[in-house]
């Protein structure tokens, strides 16, 4: 799948893969020890937030599962 | 005014299985309309909860009709947000998910919880459920209604592209009984048509 950065995709790919792993071996397993994957998650996160910034896509201070605090329309 | 979606059904699979393929539903056969998926956000909270956001952009296709009126919103990709609370002691995963432009057009909020069943706990529970509104004087009924039918098709899309993705990692243990996890990767990266040398 790509990335919304298209210089992304690799670093994306390589972030995928340890979460998954952490997140089916560890993390559902109740294992609490350190994130392997922060480094692999920093060095993504730096790409995308460049190429979001530069695409100008709205993500900024949207508040984190924004619509449940509104009314739904009615 | 606006329309309500609702739906619960029930799909024989563990929470935790459905819980990792949900991270891993992209790309499949039927999610051609999603164009890139990003984690923008991630972390593990004191108590334990996972909490995620993603970031999706998907082609805005619309009626013909509407095309008409609106031709400049043809060319911009829609932006999405995912925000999603995974809850391993409870088993469950609740996710919102909600368009961030084009919102005067039409604005779709989706709430989903997973929840693995206490009863009957080789089973999960999906509960959808959805907001369709739109803003544009005059024109709000159909605009909405075209969105409720397109909403419809994607959420069949979406469980489609799920159990895609559950088939997926059932193959990958079963072939894999015994080996590692990295193994377990390789194979669910396979049927994603990744390339060779991505593989050990």
């Amino acid at each position: 799948m790509n990335s919304v950065g298209e210089g992304c995709t690799e670093l994306k790919r390589e972030y995928d893969q340890c979460f998954n792993r952490w997140f089916a071996e560890k993390f559902l397993k109740g294992d609490r020890s350190a994130d392997p994957c922060s480094e692999l998650f920093h060095k993504y996160h730096t790409c995308v937030q460049k190429a979001i910034k530069e695409k100008d896509i709205p993500i900024e201070g949207v508040e984190f599962m924004g619509p449940s605090r509104e009314k739904p329309d009615s | 005014m606006g329309k309500h979606f609702f739906s619960e059904t029930d799909i024989k699979s563990v929470w935790e299985q459905v819980s990792t393929a949900f991270w891993q539903r992209y790309p499949n056969p039927y999610s051609t309309h999603v164009l890139t998926e990003d984690v923008v956000f991630r972390e593990v909270t004191s108590d334990n909860l996972l909490l995620s956001r993603r970031l999706f952009t998907k082609t805005n296709r619309m009626p013909r009709w509407a095309e008409r009126i609106f031709p400049g919103n043809l060319s911009r990709s829609v932006y999405i947000i995912e925000d999603s609370v995974v809850d391993p002691a409870n088993r469950s995963l609740t996710t919102m998910t909600w368009n961030i432009n084009h919102a005067t057009f039409m604005r779709v909020v989706e709430r989903c919880v997973f929840l693995g069943e206490r009863d009957r706990p080789v089973w999960t529970r999906i509960t959808r459920e959805a907001w369709i509104s739109s803003g544009v004087f005059g024109l709000s009924r159909p605009i909405q209604e075209f969105g409720l039918a397109r909403f419809r098709s994607n959420q069949a899309k979406a469980m489609k592209g799920l159990e895609h993705a559950l088939s997926n990692l059932q193959k990958a243990s079963t072939a894999c009984h015994g080996e590692s996890a990295e193994k377990h990767k390789h194979l669910n990266s396979a049927s994603k048509s990744q390339k060779p040398q991505q593989y050990i």
